[in-house]
């Protein structure tokens, strides 16, 4: 049933430990890459079930893929996970479970649904419900909805036009809007796009998008996720963008992962390998590109968290950094364990709530430790999830995506011309 | 006492938590880093040196041996309980205790990673100097116990050079601590009979490890050959002409192809062996030193002598060498590595007759090794799917052992016996040299408790150990 070639490539060698946040904190074998791959390799040999304490075991991991980093024989750990999964199906209690199974088959495939819902959540919060709620929420639930920022006035759709470059044009790119960025953080999608053209891009959001899949993937659901991947691909790959623009690190990973994902597709194999090679982070993209240097000035001591998906999964972590430093007055000190999970991990900060504030606790300390003035994560799990740690545990220090803080230097929403 | 009682017992010792006995928790504890495989009954991770005598006094009492585990990085399969029983993994005792720069001593608990050791005290100017290629993943404890080395062996000497002192827990399961602080200890060295011991006379709790000043210069050159005969004779005329690297590492051409098709650093992909010379040291004898080497590299035809430039380079040409085991998983599905060591001068001779057994036997061998201190890692690369194959490699390995003793070297240099050398460890002791070491780890462990049918042979040999190849997941170490 499970039966990946990613398998046989593990060695035992055990490297992949200590850079395991489940195993660094409960120090249990079981808990990490190499123990997982052991159970997984157990289970395909039918030495043991894929049982309910087998799925705990596959569960409890982040996806964050840090052992993918640290592995040297290039053992692709998040696919075994990603089979596991599928074979254990979603975490939780049954209604935990139908909860997720209605998420991921109905709600993230329909931007139309995605849409009622945030619009539902924009009113409860700003109804004084929310805080009203507080008293006859279950203190869980209220958690859950506290970790939201407030849902903005607009969402940010696609449209088919495309943006003009600004000044000498030097690329034709398209973008995900994606679910997420679209309805909680309009405004950095808008940032991005600014961005990208001030370095010279027109830029295509074509409208027949949708969701990217990730979440799906990453717990199990694959049925709808290919559904999800060949609308995009659709979408996106004969639009004649030279590449595919993305700024949240899970959808990026997922989306590099999509010609693994529909492998066995007749159809869409070949489309989606092609795809996956269009598909960029936009700090990624605006390194190789060479960025315009930025003239505003942001005087501000920052320190970046690698987003896993970014670091571990696309292997960016010299880009954004690069872009960071090019920011006149902007200094970046580095904290201790920068790419390791901080615990957000898609809806993983959700269902293993223990594990992801042990993860959020630990890395607020690290934060601190740097007496920076802010952080910068460029995906909108971690920008939740750090946002919620900095008030929660302190320092509240605010969180910006890297396309905000390019976009401010660049002067922002003040051209005209933009 | 039964099984139920003493797990029982267990729980109330560490919590429930961490007593492992469901098959879907157990199991992952079967293996190390080799790919012997036995599952245990029961997995216990201690917190402190009061639970770990607690387990002992327990186990004990219901009679059932007890196998120490760290970081499970070990390659002959020491960690694998044998005859089942309690495997006691220290991961969890992975606090540093005290660090002391005066003295220049550190006190750790055996869980503590290797390489956490070095980063408590870089930014003090220290270093811990044994640094085996698992650093970033094995424990202090696993170093102990099988006298750990590593690519800096070759100036710093083994584990055994930096451990000053270590508590034990004994088989009556009282605490004791071995050896001490100061640099000389009277009466017997315990602490050094302690380690190395495979785990087989009681259980490290705390060891006091020796910190090192970071070196004011280092130099570290890459070193490209054509030939592999060449290589071996510089790592010999280097040594002859009296500099003593740091480390003093080679890699062939197969390694060099693992490398760089996993995760690659800049070998040159056609070379047939590149040596990685480390020189460290005052800022001029360095670079008199690194000239030197160089001019000796040159003088034996080195295609091409490479100094690291930066840090950053210099990180890159180790973490090569580093990831280099790992990195073989790309080459083929399954790997046996070998730990024989021949004094130096032996390097060109024994490196052909490796690659002569590796022809005889139709097997492909890459190696990886510290060439400086005769410390050799001959892999030998095959598939356990391919019937007969398997047993090839078990006659291939012994045949490269056999070699290494026949060329007045030993069995291993730094991986330990375990349960997979023990087969051989009658060519290097007679009866009479293992009867007087059965007594001595019997002062310890009279009921043989501690990491039973390890290290001495017995009639339990590696070869039926091993569960069969049909059954055995591709891509282990064996």
């Amino acid at each position: 049933m499970i039966n990946i070639p990613e398998l046989d490539q593990c060695v035992h060698c055990g490297l992949c430990l200590n850079q395991c946040p489940t195993y660094r904190v409960l120090q249990l074998e079981p808990e990490s890459p190499r123990g997982r791959i052991h159970l997984v390799r157990a289970v395909t040999e039918g030495r043991i079930e894929a049982n309910e304490r087998f799925a705990e075991h596959i569960h409890l991991c982040l996806m964050c893929r840090a052992c993918e980093s640290a592995c040297p024989s290039g053992v692709r750990y998040g696919r075994i996970a990603e089979a596991a999964r599928a074979v254990v199906g979603p975490p939780g209690s049954p209604l935990a479970r139908a909860l997720e199974g209605f998420v991921f088959t109905r709600l993230l495939p329909s931007p139309l649904m995605l849409r009622a819902v945030a619009r539902l959540l924009r009113l409860y919060q700003r109804s004084g419900l929310q805080s009203m709620s507080r008293a006859f929420l279950p203190a869980r639930l209220y958690e859950m909805t506290a970790m939201l920022p407030p849902l903005p006035d607009r969402f940010f759709t696609p449209q088919d036009e495309p943006l003009p470059a600004r000044g000498e044009r030097r690329a034709h790119v398209a973008m995900l809007g994606g679910c997420v960025m679209s309805l909680l953080f309009a405004d950095i999608n808008e940032a991005t796009v600014r961005v990208l053209r001030r370095n010279g891009c027109d830029v295509l959001i074509p409208k027949a998008q949708g969701c990217c899949g990730a979440l799906n993937i990453h717990n199990g659901e694959t049925t709808m996720a290919k559904v999800m991947a060949r609308r995009n691909i659709d979408a996106f790959l004969d639009c004649g963008a030279e590449a595919v623009i993305v700024n949240a690190a899970g959808c990026g990973a997922a989306m590099k992962e999509y010609g693994h994902l529909l492998r066995d597709d007749p159809v869409y194999a070949e489309k989606a390998a092609r795809f996956a090679r269009l598909v960029k982070d936009a700090s990624e993209f605006l390194a190789a590109l060479g960025p315009v240097a930025p003239r505003g000035r942001i005087e501000m001591t920052v320190t970046y968290q690698d987003p896993c998906h970014l670091a571990h999964g696309q292997r960016v972590r010299a880009q954004p950094r690069a872009l960071l430093t090019a920011v006149p007055g902007l200094r970046l000190i580095e904290m201790e364990g920068s790419d390791r999970c901080c615990g957000s991990a898609g809806i993983y900060n959700l269902t293993h709530p223990e594990m992801s504030q042990e993860l959020l606790r630990e890395k607020m300390v690290s934060i601190a430790t740097t007496s920076a003035e802010a952080v910068v994560a460029p995906n909108p799990g971690c920008m939740l999830q750090l946002g919620y740690g900095a008030s929660r545990y302190g320092p509240p220090l605010p969180v910006f995506h890297l396309m905000e803080l390019l976009d401010r230097a660049y002067g922002g929403e003040a051209p005209p011309s933009i | 006492m039964s099984r139920d009682v003493l797990i029982r017992e267990l729980r109330q010792i560490v919590g429930d938590r961490y007593v492992l006995t469901e098959k879907e928790d157990v199991i992952v504890y079967e293996q190390d880093a080799s790919i012997l495989q036995v599952m245990p009954e029961v997995v216990v991770l201690p917190a402190d040196v009061g639970q770990v005598s607690a387990v002992v006094r327990a186990a004990r009492r219901a009679n059932v041996p007890i196998v120490p585990r760290g970081s499970g990085t070990g390659l002959a399969g020491g960690a694998v309980p044998a005859e089942g029983g309690i495997v006691l993994c220290l991961a969890r005792m992975n606090r540093i205790l005290e660090i002391d720069l005066k003295n220049r001593v550190a006190v750790v608990e055996p869980g503590v990673i290797n390489i956490d050791v070095t980063k408590a005290v870089t930014k003090q100017g220290f270093f811990y100097a044994p640094d085996p290629s698992s650093q970033a993943a094995c424990s202090i404890g696993g170093n102990v116990a099988n006298n750990s080395g590593g690519p800096h062996t070759l100036a710093y000497g083994v584990t055994t050079n930096h451990v000053l002192a270590v508590e034990a827990v004994l088989d009556d399961g009282q605490a004791v601590w071995l050896g001490g602080r100061v640099a000389d200890s009277p009466g017997y060295d315990l602490c050094g009979l302690f380690v190395g011991s495979e785990g087989t006379m009681g259980i490290v709790t705390k060891a006091a490890v020796r910190l090192m000043r970071t070196r004011e210069a280092v130099q570290t050159l890459l070193a490209v050959f054509d030939r592999m005969e060449p290589a071996t004779q510089t790592v010999v005329d280097i040594t002859a002409a009296g500099i003593i690297p740091a480390a003093l590492e080679m890699m062939d051409q197969l390694t060099i192809e693992a490398v760089e098709k996993g995760k690659p650093v800049g070998y040159p992909r056609d070379a047939a062996a590149v040596l990685l010379i480390e020189l460290e040291g005052v800022r001029e004898h360095t670079e008199r030193a690194a000239r030197l080497a160089e001019e000796i590299c040159s003088r034996n035809g080195a295609r091409q002598v490479r100094r690291a430039q930066s840090e950053a380079e210099r990180q890159l040409l180790w973490k090569g060498r580093k990831e280099a085991f790992g990195a073989l998983g790309a080459l083929a599905p399954n790997y046996y590595v070998q730990d024989g060591v021949v004094p130096r001068s032996r390097l060109p001779e024994i490196m052909r007759e490796v690659a002569e057994i590796g022809s005889r036997y139709r097997l492909r061998i890459a190696n990886v090794f510290h060439a400086g201190d005769g410390n050799l890692h001959p892999n030998i690369l095959f598939d356990m799917r391919v019937p007969g194959e398997l047993d090839r490699v078990i006659e291939a390995g012994a045949a490269i052992v056999k070699a290494c003793v026949a060329a007045g070297g030993s069995l291993t240099g730094e991986h330990g016996i375990g349960l997979e050398k023990k087969a051989y460890i009658g060519l290097l002791f007679n009866d009479d040299d293992l009867e007087a070491m059965a007594r001595m780890r019997r002062a310890f462990d009279p009921d043989g408790r501690f990491n039973p049918a390890k290290v001495f042979p017995t009639p339990i040999t590696c070869a039926e150990m091993r569960r069969q190849p049909a059954k055995i997941p591709a891509g282990l170490w064996i």
